[in-house]
């Protein structure tokens, strides 16, 4: 009779626990909407949709985070955000970034800025919060699981040699910088991304971003598996 | 009226998840400048970011070539732009393009490349 009851009381208690951090991550992200609303949407869209047009391309300041939580890794976002590093090389959008010199275009390295957002750690997590709640609903989850063994120079060859991606992407592969520079740097994909995204990316490019300049590339679900696999390696 | 807006509206519900966009229209130049200028860079010349970075193994093609532009017919270009290098023994470097363009866009692009080389494809 008593141990029922301590059962129950106990139950009552790691219930209320629960609640109150659901609560607590609620308030959370609750403040890190506030910071992102004030420090963040002058560059950044957190409600989509994304251009629909060159011009809208053009004009857009900052990568699009409307659907953040199905795009990031969380880990990633709270380090990052406390000191952002570098991704594009050509900035947001390589056309805003180049200088042409005796008839070669080149990245004018300095009109590329960082992002801005310096946040201290706890701003850092309350804004993580926030941003993993802006999930795209209709993305399928559970695809890819990354610790999937597979060989990386038969991945490789897929990425540069049989499909156009290196052309755009820089990856590293044997310890050697490879690629070009159009689309973002994938060298810290494998902490900076969610691996279900990365393979919905490369699935429809447009689907996310209408005026992507990446272009859709039919083939078999097993070599966007194995683009999926190597991408997410890359740390 | 209502009939058809319910028709749209059905259309919309049934659309399959991760389904494809319609993107706005875009002059053949615009069109250019955001798929193509990467690689063949801004003068159309093959001196695009990606190739003056160091990121091509093979040498995008010069589209201000005269010489070289001519040998191709507008068949040549239109299969290289849609199915990309893999297709037609060039490099894969060479993205396809067909499931990103529109037929009316290639062919507006296969005109646009006829500017660039100021030539005429070989018939
Ligand atoms: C002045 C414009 C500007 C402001 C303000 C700004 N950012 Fe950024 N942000 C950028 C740019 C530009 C990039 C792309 C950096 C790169 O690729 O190297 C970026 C990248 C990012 C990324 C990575 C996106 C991706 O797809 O790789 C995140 C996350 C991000 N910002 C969050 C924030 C948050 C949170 C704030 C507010 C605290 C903020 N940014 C404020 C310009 C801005
Ligand atoms: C013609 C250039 C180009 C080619 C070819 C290309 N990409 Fe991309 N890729 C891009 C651009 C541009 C973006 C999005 C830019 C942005 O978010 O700022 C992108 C985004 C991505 C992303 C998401 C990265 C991120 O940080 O947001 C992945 C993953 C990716 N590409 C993989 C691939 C793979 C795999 C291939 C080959 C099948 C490929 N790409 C071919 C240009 C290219
Ligand atoms: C990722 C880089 C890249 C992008 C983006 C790209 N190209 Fe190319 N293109 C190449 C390379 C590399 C070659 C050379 C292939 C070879 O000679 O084997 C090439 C060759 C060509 C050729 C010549 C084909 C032949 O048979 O000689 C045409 C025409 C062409 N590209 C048109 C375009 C158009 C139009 C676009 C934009 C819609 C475009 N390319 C985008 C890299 C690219």
């Amino acid at each position: 009779m008593r141990s029922r009851r301590s059962i129950l009381l106990r139950g009552v208690l790691l219930g209320a626990i629960g609640l109150g951090l659901i609560a607590r991550h609620d308030l959370r992200a609750q403040e890190g909407e506030a910071i992102v609303k004030r420090q963040c949407v002058t560059c950044h869209n957190i409600s989509g949709p994304a251009p629909q047009d060159v011009a809208g391309v053009l004009r857009r300041k900052a990568p699009d985070l409307f659907y953040a939580g199905s795009k990031f890794q969380r880990a990633w976002l709270v380090k990052w955000l406390q000191q952002p590093t570098p991704i594009r090389q050509a900035g947001p959008m390589f056309l805003n970034h180049l200088v042409t010199r005796n008839g070669k275009d080149k990245i004018n390295e300095s009109s590329v800025k960082p992002c801005p957002s310096r946040l201290y750690p706890r701003q850092a997590t309350a804004v993580s919060d926030f941003l993993m709640t802006l999930r795209n609903p209709a993305m399928k989850a559970g695809i890819i699981a990354p610790s999937k063994p597979f060989s990386d120079a038969k991945a490789f060859r897929l990425f540069s040699k049989q499909l156009p991606c290196n052309g755009c992407h820089t990856v590293n592969f044997k310890n050697r910088k490879l690629g070009g520079v159009s689309g973002p740097d994938l060298r810290s994909a494998g902490l900076r991304l969610n691996p279900d995204w990365v393979y919905a990316r490369i699935q429809n490019p447009q689907y996310w971003d209408p005026r992507t300049w990446m272009p859709r590339i039919e083939m078999s679900r097993e070599k966007r598996e194995l683009l999926a696999l190597f991408v997410s390696s890359q740390r | 009226m209502g009939k058809l807006r319910m028709a749209v509206c059905g259309l919309v519900l049934l659309a399959v998840p991760l389904a494809d966009v319609p993107a706005a229209a875009e002059s053949a130049q615009e069109l250019y400048r955001l798929y193509c200028v990467q690689c063949h860079g801004t003068q159309g010349n093959g001196e695009g970011i990606n190739q003056t970075h160091g990121g091509l193994a093979v040498s995008p093609r010069n589209h201000t070539a005269t010489l070289e532009m001519s040998k191709l017919s507008d068949a040549d270009l239109r299969l290289v732009i849609a199915k990309g290098g893999d297709a037609t023994q060039k490099s894969e470097l060479m993205p396809p393009f067909e499931h990103t363009l529109t037929g009316a866009e290639i062919d507006a692009l296969v005109r646009y490349l006829r500017v660039l080389c100021t030539c005429e494809g070989k018939k």
